[in-house]
């Protein structure tokens, strides 16, 4: 209270009426100023009500020349100073009708409807008084930084737990990603960020099917850039399954990932895409790993065939389709990527062969039936005789007379005595 | 028991030459190293596997290791195979058929029921000749994985080669039983071999006959009666007659073996535990 009384008496010391008590005119940006210029004025709770003059001015909306009760529309009739602590948010909308009625579509909007409160509101990216355009470079929602901006909740633990954020901590896996890094890293103006697939404003929820992150849009959404390759996507046996209703046929971020998109090249990605793939393919993983190219990935080394290189990565076909890179007509072609003078018997080996499988692999199941009973023989056989033979070569040694001897040298220990 | 102990008679006697045991040091030396670089391929997805991969230098570098190694055991083989025909060229045929010969004879089978009658207390221990049943199930194991695991490996080391001739499911059949082999041979070698030759309490720790080539004079008679009758008969016990092993001989040869006997038991338990996993 003693605050609250010390800011009112400062207020009101600093306040020679301007125009007096009962003036009806509103407030002037000057008024405004001769508490909110006073870095001593404080709110009944300590905090400064100071506003940075020069940011107000070189921002956007000084630069527009408006004054603080364009925005701040409640104070327009408010007279008797200092005003009350509580004021309604400032009215965005009263200009940028469009973007807020994009806004109130959103999911941000919708969060604050349901009671989370720490959901963004305009100024929570655009800033308040210091709001610059986003063609600036030190704008808060410029291309380069609207990442940073948007991490300061979607990469904030307490944030993410308190609103139930189901998708986590999308800032890290962004700030790994190849778009990340390109933005971060690389500067590249033309890389996504994050309103690139999600909007500014209308940040829809992905089970929104007129969300540009719904599953039916994703691969529009990448092809905005990446258009050749939702070229090839579109034709290969996903793409097309995808489109004739097949849901389980994935889009691009099945396999990439939606945020944590990495370098196809990178080694850690070249291994992990091998279970994005398995994932669905779970046999054709099986039978990969019983094979060099399968079992040196599963190591951990990438310099190795993997499901990509062979089947190609979004163009890809069924195996009886001529275009497919593993058809019989492109097969030896597909080897000799790697194996320089692979023929047609070379290509003949099944790198998917399964010894389980008696009717895929018939020989190769009769060999390793053969196999395994050979083993199971062997060990069998062996074991038992071994077993048998322990207890008695034991007895064998307790009475043998010669280990009872002494050792010829004094050094030698009589092991098992 | 163990082959550090002369006995009674204080004599010994030479049972392995020079090129034996080269021939089975360098078995060894080479089957360690392929089952040291094989076997995480076959259990790739464990995590020793990953860790013994890369502490051999990655798969890549592994493979190259695995392929001198299996130079090695081809030599050892090509080697073995050069003197059973330099014998037959000398009209030796002992090594075809009698106590000489590693080819089963009805012996090996008597031998076998007795042996078992023995273990269960109901006979004698059969008088044993220079090669038991269990030694010649080991070199027939050994001959016949040579030829198979070198076989199908040399397949899987030059594809591009072997496929001008063979089809292609040929490939699949040679990197099957490649490493089913593999699993058989680690298997038998790492256990059972190392309990008939080593561990066994008889034995144990170690039987150095194979590195130090002379055993007592009371071992053989004791463990092999018939071919030491026989050599007795024959006056060949004079001619096999050999200086003890020096200390420093015996010494090694039990670390050299233990080293051995070690490195296989760790291989076979990763074995074990991935194949129960």
């Amino acid at each position: 209270m003693k605050l609250a009384f010390s800011a009112i008496i400062l207020c009101l010391v600093a306040a020679p009426a301007s125009g007096g008590p009962q003036a009806p005119a509103s407030p002037t940006d000057e008024d405004c100023l001769t508490c909110h210029a006073d870095p001593d004025a404080k709110r009944a709770n300590g905090t400064s009500v100071l506003v940075a003059k020069e940011k107000l001015a070189s921002s956007v909306h000084g630069q527009a020349g408006l004054s603080c009760v364009d925005c701040h529309a409640d104070l327009a009739k408010v007279s008797d100073f200092p005003h009350a602590e509580r004021l309604e948010p400032a009215q965005c909308a009263s200009c940028h009708d469009a973007a807020a009625a994009e806004y109130a579509k959103g999911v941000h909007a919708r969060a604050i409807s349901e009671g989370r409160q720490l959901a963004a509101r305009c100024g929570d990216c655009h800033g308040a008084h210091d709001i610059l355009p986003s063609k600036d470079p030190a704008s808060r929602t410029h291309h380069l930084n609207l990442p940073s901006t948007c991490e300061r909740c979607h990469g904030d633990p307490e944030v993410i737990r308190k609103s139930a954020i189901a998708v986590g901590d999308v800032g890290r896996l962004f700030e790994d990603s190849i778009h990340g890094k390109a933005l971060r890293e690389s500067g590249l103006i033309v890389a996504p960020n994050c309103a690139t697939c999600h909007e500014a404003h209308a940040i829809l929820p992905n089970e929104n099917p007129a969300s540009k992150v719904a599953r039916g849009n994703v691969s529009a959404t990448c092809g905005s850039c990446h258009e050749g390759v939702e070229r090839l996507y579109a034709a290969g046996v996903h793409g097309s399954g995808f489109r004739s209703g097949n849901r389980k046929a994935p889009v691009c971020t099945d396999c990439h990932t939606a945020h944590r998109i990495q370098d196809p090249d990178v080694e850690a990605w070249r291994l992990e895409v091998l279970t994005e793939c398995g994932s669905c393919h779970e046999e054709s993983l099986r039978t990969y790993r019983d094979n060099y190219h399968g079992q040196v990935t599963a190591l951990g080394f990438a310099r190795m065939a993997t499901c990509s290189d062979c089947h190609r990565p979004h163009d890809i076909f069924p195996a009886s389709d001529p275009r497919s890179t593993v058809s019989k007509a492109r097969r030896v072609e597909t080897c000799q990527k790697c194996h320089a003078r692979a023929n047609a018997n070379f290509a003949g080996y099944d790198p998917h062969a399964d010894p389980e499988d008696r009717s895929r692999n018939p020989l190769l199941h009769s060999v390793g039936l053969m196999m395994k009973g050979l083993l199971g023989g062997v060990f069998l056989f062996f074991g038992l005789h071994t077993v048998l033979w322990f207890p008695r070569s034991w007895k064998a040694r307790r009475q043998t007379p010669d280990r009872e001897t002494p050792p010829e040298s004094p050094s030698e220990k009589d092991e098992g005595q | 028991m163990s082959g550090a102990r002369p006995g009674a008679s204080g004599r010994y006697l030479r049972r392995f030459d020079a090129f034996d045991r080269f021939l089975h040091a360098l078995l060894m030396v080479s089957f360690l190293g392929l089952s040291l670089t094989g076997l995480p391929l076959l259990f790739a997805e464990d995590a020793w596997a990953a860790r013994l991969a890369r502490a051999l230098g990655g798969p890549h570098t592994a493979g190259l290791l695995h392929r001198v190694f299996a130079f090695g055991l081809l030599l050892c083989f090509a080697l073995h195979l050069g003197r059973v025909v330099g014998r037959l060229a000398r009209r030796d045929w002992g090594i075809l058929w009698g106590p000489h010969s590693m080819v089963p004879r009805p012996k090996d089978f008597t031998d076998f029921v007795g042996h078992v009658r023995w273990f269960l207390g109901r006979g004698p221990r059969p008088a044993f000749d220079r090669w038991t049943y269990w030694e010649k199930f080991d070199y027939w194991a050994v001959f016949w994985g040579m030829g198979i695991i070198g076989g199908s490996g040399l397949v899987l080391w030059f594809p591009e080669l072997f496929a001008t001739f063979l089809p292609g499911w040929a490939f699949n059949v040679a990197l099957l039983i490649h490493g089913e082999e593999a699993l058989l041979a680690v298997g038998f070698i790492f256990t059972i071999h190392f309990f008939n030759g080593h561990l066994r309490p008889e034995k144990f720790p170690m039987d150095t006959v194979i590195f130090t080539g002379v055993l007592p004079e009371d071992e053989l008679r004791h463990e092999r009666p018939m071919e030491y009758e026989r050599l007795r008969e024959s006056g060949g016990l004079e001619l096999l007659a050999a200086a003890p092993p020096s200390r420093a001989t015996r010494k090694w040869s039990v670390m050299i073996g233990a080293l051995a006997v070690l490195l296989g038991l760790v291989l076979v338990g990763f074995t074990i535990y991935a194949a129960l996993n």
